[in-house]
């Protein structure tokens, strides 16, 4: 598409719903709803950034569209497409390869007794890219294209012999092996060392402005979301509370969560006790049956609606959405 | 003069002295030395952030100075001088005493720390019978008004470390270190492990408490911003040095050190102009093949040909404020 107004949607996301048991039985209100009623669109070559804290399920939605779980309601189409119909052999492979995921662990998720080049061959070789000739130009290509050199020297190095940073790139690249549309990045940089984060948020940064390849980027740190992301979605037990334009819903936001998240973040110079405008609580357990604002309990700005009514959805202004009955 | 003296800007005497530290980790492949000649003073009531990032031997100062680091690790020189005190030659009867009763530590993850199978109660009587001899009784009563002192109610005493949440253990382990009333209160990452509104209810307590005890910290954490929020005074290490040490306000917006500045540039900022930023180029030196010279020449935008040659000192660049750079 050339109109530039109206970028293409390459992954869409409505309702989306999972659901865990717990305990042993598997009744209805044994479940505990890890995402609920989750919609989204993620365009070519735009990042999302999902924030919220731990256990607010922003883990578990990457996971679904990764199909690493399946999901319980709602739809996902990806390129016009139900993920449903990806589904023969062929049509799954399809799916795996465009949409690929970078895990929070780079130290966990590289296989210790192989080499670097076997991490990152072995996509290609799956996928048939090619003869064993055309796979080794790929890799050392790929390597390059990450930032890792000497591509020959790298390739041939195991995952103890590189910092963190060199192999979260190692990740990178065996994510970018396979041409995908979509990189679904689970924490990526929140266990690097400081002084390399920004490094790997930068080379994620280029790949989508340069590669148009899009992002779903997930963390806990808002001011990393405001930084590489143009839309930021924030999540509360599985909800979507505030979504939509990063600068608006970190500058403004409407959302008491977001609020409450925002005057939280430790900022240089500004030394003392801080007020936090929400209740001390608990994250609560929802689940398919629970009623009203997952945020009630702890809410400033709770009216007698948000005790048993879910709210719906307002868009506040142009791009920028909450779910809050008291606006 | 010397030169750590010149670290407190205050006139107090300082509760803290380290001087010329070092801390050796042995190898089959070599000594990595953790911690490198470090010199530094807390003043009493004073909240010291020591920045950097992993391996840069900000933990292993931490426990060097409750003497808790164990083999391979070993200080191979200098001293660390509590109210007049050498830690370094303290007996283990003595350092028994000091331990706890002088200085305690809240250990990276401390809410893990807790023993799963014992109540909370036992935990924090456990500490308070091993240095105090008072009854039983008493020792529970101090126990409930510590835990409510942290801002949890004294019930919880009862309870198991699983039945409480990750802010709440860390609450108790912040309970446990104030037991005995320390001078010094050394936090290693307190908050790393936590959900930012959590961390922002542990940091508003350890305000509450500074106040009421007015007890001095030594904060060690990677980041950068809830260090110029909490520290009166900022060391930043890189590689086992101390490279930069000064008030919090100029370490944080002024500073000297291409590393420093490299570091605060690291870290998106919430607010203020979005604009792309750089951050330090390459990745952390092995401190088994350190360069000749200064430790953090590969990664310097401003490297000279001296940097290649000789180590930097930390100089004093104005009153309290010290830099180890050849550029300077």
């Amino acid at each position: 598409m050339d109109n530039l107004n109206t970028p293409e949607v390459v992954l869409s996301v409505r309702n989306m719903i999972k659901d865990f048991p717990i305990g042993q039985s598997s009744s209805k209100n044994s479940l505990m709803r890890a995402v609920n009623d989750v919609s989204f669109d993620l365009c070519k070559g735009e990042a999302l950034a999902i924030v919220g804290e731990s256990g607010s399920g922003k883990s578990t939605g990457a996971r679904v569209l990764s199909r690493i779980y399946e999901k319980d309601g709602g739809d996902i189409i990806f390129k016009g497409q139900p993920l449903a119909e990806y589904v023969d052999e062929h049509g799954s492979l399809e799916y795996a390869r465009q949409v690929q995921m970078i895990f929070q662990d780079p130290f966990g998720s590289l296989n210790p007794v192989h080499s670097i080049y076997h991490h990152i061959a072995r996509p290609l070789i799956i996928h048939k890219r090619g003869d064993k000739k055309v796979i080794e130009k790929l890799v050392y290509e790929l390597l390059e294209l990450v930032g890792l050199f000497p591509a020959v020297e790298t390739a041939s190095k195991f995952p103890h012999e590189l910092s963190g940073g060199q192999r979260q790139r190692v990740a990178i690249a065996r994510a970018l092996a396979v041409d995908p549309e979509v990189i679904l990045a689970d924490e990526p940089i929140s266990m690097l060392d400081v002084s390399v984060r920004l490094g790997i948020l930068n080379l994620m940064a280029d790949l989508k402005d340069k590669h148009g390849i899009s992002f779903m980027y997930i963390t806990h740190d808002i001011a990393t979301a405001r930084y590489f992301a143009e839309k930021t979605a924030v999540m509360y037990v599985g909800h979507m509370v505030e979504w939509g334009n990063s600068d608006k819903v970190t500058q403004t936001p409407q959302h008491p969560y977001t609020q409450l998240l925002l005057s939280a973040v430790p900022e240089a110079g500004k030394s003392g006790r801080r007020e936090l405008g929400a209740k001390k609580g608990e994250i609560p357990m929802w689940k398919p049956d629970t009623k009203g604002c997952p945020f009630a309990a702890r809410c400033p700005r709770a009216i007698e609606a948000c005790a048993d009514t879910f709210p719906s959805i307002t868009e506040i202004a142009a791009d920028h959405f909450i779910r809050c009955h008291n606006i | 003069m010397n030169v750590s003296s010149l670290n407190t800007a205050k006139s107090k005497a300082p509760l803290l002295e380290i001087n010329n530290l070092c801390v050796d980790y042995v190898s089959p492949h070599g000594i990595a030395r953790a911690v490198n000649n470090v010199s530094l003073t807390i003043a009493p009531g004073e909240t010291l952030g020591i920045a950097g990032e992993s391996g840069c031997g900000k933990s292993t100062l931490a426990f060097a100075i409750t003497r808790l680091h164990k083999a391979p690790a070993l200080i191979s020189n200098g001293e660390i001088i509590y109210n007049g005190r050498d830690i370094l030659k303290m007996t283990d009867k003595e350092l028994r005493a000091f331990r706890w009763n002088d200085v305690s530590i809240v250990f990276q993850s401390a809410m893990n720390s807790l023993n799963p199978v014992i109540t909370i109660g036992e935990q924090l009587t456990d500490v308070i019978a091993a240095h105090k001899q008072i009854s039983p009784k008493e020792a529970v009563a101090k126990a409930k008004e510590l835990l409510e002192v942290v801002g949890l109610h004294g019930d919880r005493l009862k309870s198991f470390p699983h039945q409480l949440s990750g802010g709440m253990r860390q609450r108790v382990v912040i309970a446990i270190a104030l037991a005995l009333e320390p001078k010094l209160i050394i936090m290693d990452e307190p908050t790393t492990a936590l959900d930012v509104v959590v961390e922002r209810e542990i940091l508003n307590e350890l305000y509450d408490l500074k106040e009421q005890f007015g007890f001095s910290i030594l904060f060690i954490s990677h980041d950068l911003s809830l260090m110029g929020e909490i520290a009166d005074r900022i060391g930043v290490m890189y590689a086992g040095n101390l490279i930069e040490i000064g008030d919090a306000k100029t370490v944080f917006t002024n500073p000297s050190h291409p590393y420093t500045k490299g570091l605060i540039a690291s870290f998106p900022s919430i607010h203020g102009p979005k604009e792309r930023l750089y951050g330090i180029p390459g990745d952390p030196v092995n401190l088994l093949k350190l360069p000749t010279g200064c430790n953090f020449q590969a990664r310097c935008v401003d490297c000279m040909e001296i940097c290649t040659k000789d180590d930097p000192i930390l100089a004093e660049l104005s009153v309290g404020y010290q830099a180890a750079c050849h550029k300077l």
